[in-house]
């Protein structure tokens, strides 16, 4: 079934867009990712153009994320005051992102960057991941058991001024890490039209030191305000958010999503990360290979005028 | 006498004698959800008070041209071992749809001066004033327009593709492809014999979004804020309801 997309201009079928929103909402749900990461290269695949699939997809998310937030709040391993700190760095992040999408899209060069911001993030942490969780796997196989934790050390993170108290993650920490990680992950959800989690969970992890039950949802409820206001942004300076879009990939997304964590329950923790970690990489090559390899067609064809 | 008989066989009075008379299947093309692509059928006849004029045939040519635009082509170039976009050219004026059909070779039926003259061929309804000075080939750019459209189905030769009958009526078919952008889509239709052009007429197909189309489109332009909004709320709207719907069904 064919549906005429308004604001694309393209017409796709139905059912790919319901079959990738679920293919994508499963792995997220099995994984504990947003999915965006996914989602807009299989969308440049398709088709969809580049500046669409970018805005349209941080409108999923928004859809995804509040989804998710929901469960996160009634177990309260939501920590509202980082998230508040995180999302002033990430507004301005998303502001500076879209300003700096606009200039590229003027320059003819969006698509080149958001193709490398994608080959490099996905490239650093898929590798970065596998390695980890190869390393986990051959350690709990000699050792039958975890690892012993050593005390958190002073880093440079503990001497910066600004300090501020985190009752929910239990930290006392200056607030400009913090910000500095939500202005990061603003900069990528804008550009690239991902949520972030796959950064900042890391970034929240190893930089301030956050215990990992109050990351994930944290770092939804962040992703939620930042996406929201990158659709806003897209939505009125670039007119590329196309709803219609969006509601099929939500539909598929959503329920994918509820059969993904079904899925998810019945693997081990290593087996997930090595998987996700190689899913990762797969996406990361598939986009090296399309910068590295003579194009089919060389040349493009944009509206000028670059607005 | 002798001039006058003269005068009349270099000034054939052709164009004023043959007249096309045009019907079309439909004359608006609306845009839905489920659009994925329209035929229109043209068709017509020749109207005359005298008999048929004697030598080459008639031949019929019809040329649908979308809306204008500018365009921006870009090419690709290997820099530091990857393809970036490097050149830039300009289009002044391209239409966004463009079909040609013609009822035998377009070289038999239409002389290259009367082509210049009414810009009937793709190539000519095209318009590139200047590429920059570091660009030399701006005609391969161009080209990739014509390529790139033809392959999307954008841009149609539809040669031997006109049906005449009795040197009367005609007929043929315009597929407009799933991908079309709306605006006036002006059609027009040629007589030719011999190459020259003896008649004319034009007429305009409307090709327009509706419905939940022409709203949502005409929203995210005027009021961009608002369609942003909307697009938010539906978005939370999906995300707890989904939430809600999996936690009682888990609960049952």
């Amino acid at each position: 079934m064919l549906i005429y997309l308004p604001i694309a201009e393209v017409s796709v079928n139905a059912f790919v867009l319901l079959g990738l929103g679920g293919m994508v909402g499963v792995l997220s749900g099995m994984f504990g990712v947003g999915g965006g990461f996914l989602m807009t290269p299989l969308l440049f695949f398709i088709g969809i153009p580049p500046a669409v699939a970018v805005a349209t997809e941080a409108n999923q998310i928004v859809a995804s994320s509040f989804s998710g937030v929901l469960a996160h709040f009634r177990r309260k391993t939501v920590d509202l005051k980082m998230g508040l700190v995180l999302l002033v760095g990430g507004l301005i992040g998303a502001a500076l992102g879209v300003v700096v999408f606009n200039y590229l899209k003027s320059l003819g060069q969006v698509d080149l960057l958001v193709r490398l911001c994608y080959v490099v993030f996905l490239g650093v942490v898929g590798g970065l991941m596998f390695i980890e969780s190869l390393n986990a796997l051959r350690r709990s196989r000699k050792m039958g058991g975890s690892p012993v934790k050593t005390r958190r050390e002073r880093t440079w993170v503990h001497a910066l001024p600004f300090k501020m108290r985190f009752r929910t993650s239990g930290l006392y920490i200056s607030v400009i890490p913090p910000i500095i990680v939500g202005i990061t992950v603003g900069v990528l959800a804008a550009i690239m039209g991902v949520g972030g989690g796959f950064v900042m969970v890391p970034a929240m992890i190893y930089i301030l030191g956050m215990p990992t039950k109050v990351v994930v949802g944290t770092s939804l409820f962040q992703i939620i305000f930042v996406t929201a206001f990158t659709t806003l942004l897209h939505a009125t300076t670039n007119y590329t958010v196309d709803i219609v879009l969006a509601v099929l990939l939500l539909v598929g997304g959503v329920i994918g999503a509820q059969v993904g964590t079904q899925i998810g329950t019945r693997l081990k923790a290593e087996q997930l990360r090595i998987l996700l970690a190689a899913l990762v990489l797969l996406v990361c090559g598939k986009l090296a290979l399309d910068l590295l390899v003579q194009p089919s067609e060389i040349y493009t064809l944009g509206v000028a005028g670059g607005h | 006498m002798w001039r006058w008989l003269l005068l009349c066989l270099l000034f054939p009075t052709h164009a004023i004698a043959e007249e096309v008379v045009l019907g079309l299947s439909s004359d608006e093309v609306s845009i839905t959800t489920r659009f994925d692509g329209d035929e229109i059928l043209m068709f017509g006849a020749i109207k005359r008070e005298e008999p048929i004029p004697d030598g080459p045939p008639l031949e019929v040519i019809i040329a649908v041209a979308g809306p204008s635009e500018p365009l921006t082509v870009r090419r690709k170039a290997r820099r530091f071992g990857i393809w970036v976009n490097t050149d830039t050219v300009e289009v002044d004026a391209a239409p966004s749809f463009y079909a040609v059909a013609t009822s035998g070779p377009l070289t038999d039926v239409l002389s290259s001066t009367e082509d210049l003259r009414y810009k009937i061929t793709i190539d000519n309804a095209i318009r590139s004033v200047g590429a920059p000075s570091n660009i030399q080939d701006s005609m391969a750019f161009t080209d990739a327009v014509i390529r790139i459209r033809e392959d999307a189905a954008l841009y149609q030769h539809l040669e031997n593709q006109v049906a005449v009958d009795q040197q009367t009526l005609f007929r043929t078919n315009i597929d407009l492809p799933a991908n079309l952008t709306e605006g006036a889509y002006a059609t027009r239709i040629f007589l030719t014999r011999g190459g020259k052009i003896v008649g004319s007429t034009e007429t305009v197909i409307d090709v327009r979004k509706v419905g939940l189309e022409r709203w949502l489109f005409t929203l995210s332009r005027h009021q961009p804020l608002v369609y942003g909004l909307m697009s938010l709320a539906i978005a939370i709207l999906a995300g707890w309801g989904a939430s809600t719907a999996f936690r009682l069904l888990r609960e049952r």
